[in-house]
């Protein structure tokens, strides 16, 4: 077995892969509210034909994708603040419309990052650690209302610390509300039972991402590699 | 007498907030939906120790020049200039950008209450509704629940949340007429109609002010009851100094290059 500083150094999927593994779960006729980061990242991988309507908290359903540079309209953003282009269909609404839509259970989907996921499905993402700061936003709301809630993150920090962990030492955003995790090197599924390895990397072993991996992981009897296309 | 809200100037809008009021400030993060001119006048007349309920803390004008923004100050204004006591705040500070107010947190020099982004658009709602209070899910199992009341309703618990009222709220619309009917463009509505008619006395910022019967009453979105005050933008921003926030210029940079390589990965597809 590969000693676990080994791991820490091994390749990893990028961002826009992750993302790309993200956009596999948009079903059609899905209602999904994209995060800041790797989530909005999503937006580019809907394989064509495939209906997907994009929630954003700052008051719009069904924009299209992100603008080019210097060409969007600021009254036109993502809630990343990014300019998006207009799509048909698409409408705006006030910020307590928009979250009556999410705490009301109308999002299929929510996909955010996170610092820490626990075997329970808490979620720890508000608390910034490197600064001891924090910003709710609106993540605790998506937490709570969304019908299926994934985080796409690295399975480890920077200093090779885990991030799938049996408790959070970080301030919660929401207990026991996580679904999926989709990481740099594997997709696990928060069950009552315990999480399960569904997928692993295109590299990776089930043992190696357990290595970097504090609560024990349930191998799924079909686990295999990452379908990335 | 024919109703008239109209004022004429944003230093006349704002010039009876005193020291010490609550004021409510609409928009999401980005400037397009805040109320920047009459964040500006208000800067002007010097108060201080104001509470502020909003969405965000500021970035500063420079981030929003680099955007292309005409009316570019936003709460950082406020925030650098000393003039907050306490915010009641969603997002204060960012992951990506550390901002003044994350500073002034640190240094002790201003008090906080954060509250879920929701949580907050609800209890504004409220206060504007007449409503004594509402049941919330969100933030069960966190420090939001700490010293509240809550309750089991139908088998889910809930948090007992109270209204939020602002002595005046400083919203900004597209359009606006002497009754204070209000219509707002893209996703720069956002809170400012959530805010409109949750203080005693609703500020409005427009794009532009039109002849009574020029909006659509289909499409009116802020029922002129709400408001009480409104003043136009003037069709020309008055010129801005140079960029000098390397912060700021640093974020555009890595948001230029995140655009340009979603874009790449696009047209390889």
């Amino acid at each position: 077995m590969t000693a676990k500083s080994d791991l820490v150094k091994k390749e990893k999927l990028d961002r826009q892969i992750m993302a790309l593994r993200v956009a596999r779960e948009f079903k059609d006729g899905n209602m999904v509210n994209l995060g800041i980061g790797i989530p909005t990242l999503a937006a580019n991988f809907i394989p064509a034909g495939r209906e997907v309507i994009f929630h954003s908290e700052n008051g719009v359903l069904g924009y299209g994708e992100i603008t080019l540079l210097g060409e969007g309209d600021l009254d036109l953003v993502n809630a990343s603040g990014q300019t998006v282009k207009p799509a048909p269909g698409m409408c705006f609404f006030s910020h307590d419309e928009s979250f009556a839509i999410v705490r009301g259970g109308f999002l299929d989907i929510s996909v955010m990052g996170a610092y820490q996921v626990s075997e329970k499905g808490d979620l720890a993402n508000y608390m910034i650690p490197e600064r001891q700061v924090g910003t709710i936003g609106g993540a605790m709301d998506l937490a709570f209302g969304a019908k299926k809630l994934i985080i796409a993150m690295n399975h480890i920090t920077k200093d090779g610390n885990y991030r799938v962990v049996k408790k959070c030492s970080y301030p919660l955003t929401a207990p026991k509300c996580v679904d999926l995790i989709v990481t740099d090197i594997a997709v696990l599924e928060v069950t009552r039972k315990g999480v399960v390895l569904r997928e692993v990397a295109p590299g990776w072993t089930p043992e190696e991402v357990q290595v970097l991996t504090e609560p024990k992981l349930i191998v799924a009897r079909d686990c295999h590699d990452m379908e990335l296309m | 007498m024919p109703v008239n809200k109209v004022v004429a100037s944003f230093d006349e809008a704002v010039a009876d907030i005193e020291d010490g009021a609550v004021i409510m400030v609409g928009g999401f993060g980005t400037v397009a939906s805040i109320a920047s001119c009459l964040l500006v006048a208000l800067d002007r007349k010097g108060v201080k120790n104001l509470t502020t309920i909003s969405n965000s803390s500021g970035f500063g004008a420079d981030v929003w020049q680099l955007q292309g923004a005409k009316f570019p100050e936003d709460m950082d204004i406020l925030v650098r200039n000393g003039r907050i006591k306490k915010a009641i705040v969603s997002a204060p500070v960012s992951a990506l950008y550390v901002n003044n107010f994350e500073k002034l947190l640190r240094e002790g020099k201003v008090e906080i209450e954060m509250v879920p982004q929701g949580t907050l658009a609800e209890r504004i709602r409220a206060a504007k509704a007449g409503l004594g209070g509402i049941y919330v899910p969100t933030g069960i199992g966190t420090f939001v629940e700490e010293g509240k009341e809550k309750k089991v309703i139908n088998g889910r618990e809930y948090i007992l949340e109270l209204p939020i009222k602002a002595d005046f709220a400083l919203i900004h619309a597209h359009k606006g007429d002497r009754w204070g009917n209000l219509v707002y463009r893209g996703t720069s509505r956002t809170f400012n109609p959530t805010m409109a008619g949750a203080a005693t006395v609703t500020i409005a910022e427009v794009d532009e002010i039109v002849e009574l019967g020029e909006l659509d009453p289909e499409a009116v979105v802020t029922p002129g009851v709400y408001v009480n005050r409104v003043v136009a933008r003037p069709k020309e921003a008055a010129p801005m100094g140079p960029i000098t926030d390397a912060q700021a210029k640093e974020s555009r940079r890595r948001y230029e290059a995140e655009v340009r390589k979603a874009q790449r990965k696009r047209e390889a597809r």
